[in-house]
């Protein structure tokens, strides 16, 4: 199973990056039979307060090799045959994707399931944090992430 | 023994620095290392420990060399 997970500060535009992540992955083509894909994108609003800009700090080296683990770990548990994970850090406005996850796999099921998991992993232990800048000026440091299940 | 510690987000602000070189006695636990980086402030409930970017227990012993990061809920995604 192929894994690739990219970190950076640049714009994320997850739609040509599944084009050109499966441009460069042809030889896959033929035996994919299901693409179970996860786009989030950053709201204007969040604990009702009105959000402009949200700064995205991670740890490097701990972040890539945790978000890596939990694809080896979706990995084992169905059957893929490739993974793409994609996280921006840094300076992010509202309606900017802030996370791409996309999983091949041979059937839907796997697709679907294991895209989750390595989402719902993502939100609750690789390490990002993430800091809100209020429409008075004001900064705040983001406490906990919603459950997903 | 000498440990590299590391402060992140919200625990950076609070404590005041990202990070240090830390020099502690032979035996000690992530804790500790809290201890002696922190300025004595306790270690907040809810704080996560990574001995050499691994999620660990704050009761873990560390060795010479260990990168020791305490950082709030994570809020990635």
């Amino acid at each position: 199973m192929r894994v690739r997970v990219e970190i950076h500060n640049d714009t994320l535009s997850p739609w040509e990056e599944l084009a050109s992540h499966e441009q460069a992955t042809a030889e896959l083509k033929g035996r994919i039979g299901a693409a179970g894909v996860f786009v989030g994108t950053m709201r204007d609003f969040n604990e009702a307060s009105d959000v402009i800009a949200m700064h995205l700090e991670h740890y490097p080296g701990m972040t890539e090799t945790h978000l890596e683990r939990i694809c080896a770990e979706a990995g084992k548990r169905w059957e893929l045959l490739d993974t793409l994970v994609v996280h921006r850090v840094g300076e992010i406005l509202p309606a900017e994707p802030i996370v791409l996850v996309a999983v091949w796999s041979e059937h839907r099921k796997d697709a679907f399931e294991a895209c989750r998991f390595i989402m719902e992993d993502l939100k609750s232990k690789a390490p990002f944090w993430k800091k809100e800048t209020l429409t008075d000026g004001s900064a705040r440091w983001v406490e906990k992430n919603t459950a997903g299940y | 023994m000498t440990v590299d510690v590391k402060f992140f987000a919200s625990l950076r602000e609070q404590v005041g620095c990202e990070g240090a070189s830390v020099e502690i006695g032979e035996v000690a636990t992530a804790a500790d290392v809290w201890l002696a980086a922190a300025g004595g402030k306790p270690m907040p409930p809810n704080v996560l420990v990574a001995v050499n970017m691994e999620y660990t227990d704050p009761n873990r012993e560390v060795k010479s060399g260990d990168e020791v990061a305490f950082f709030p809920p994570v809020t990635g995604g």
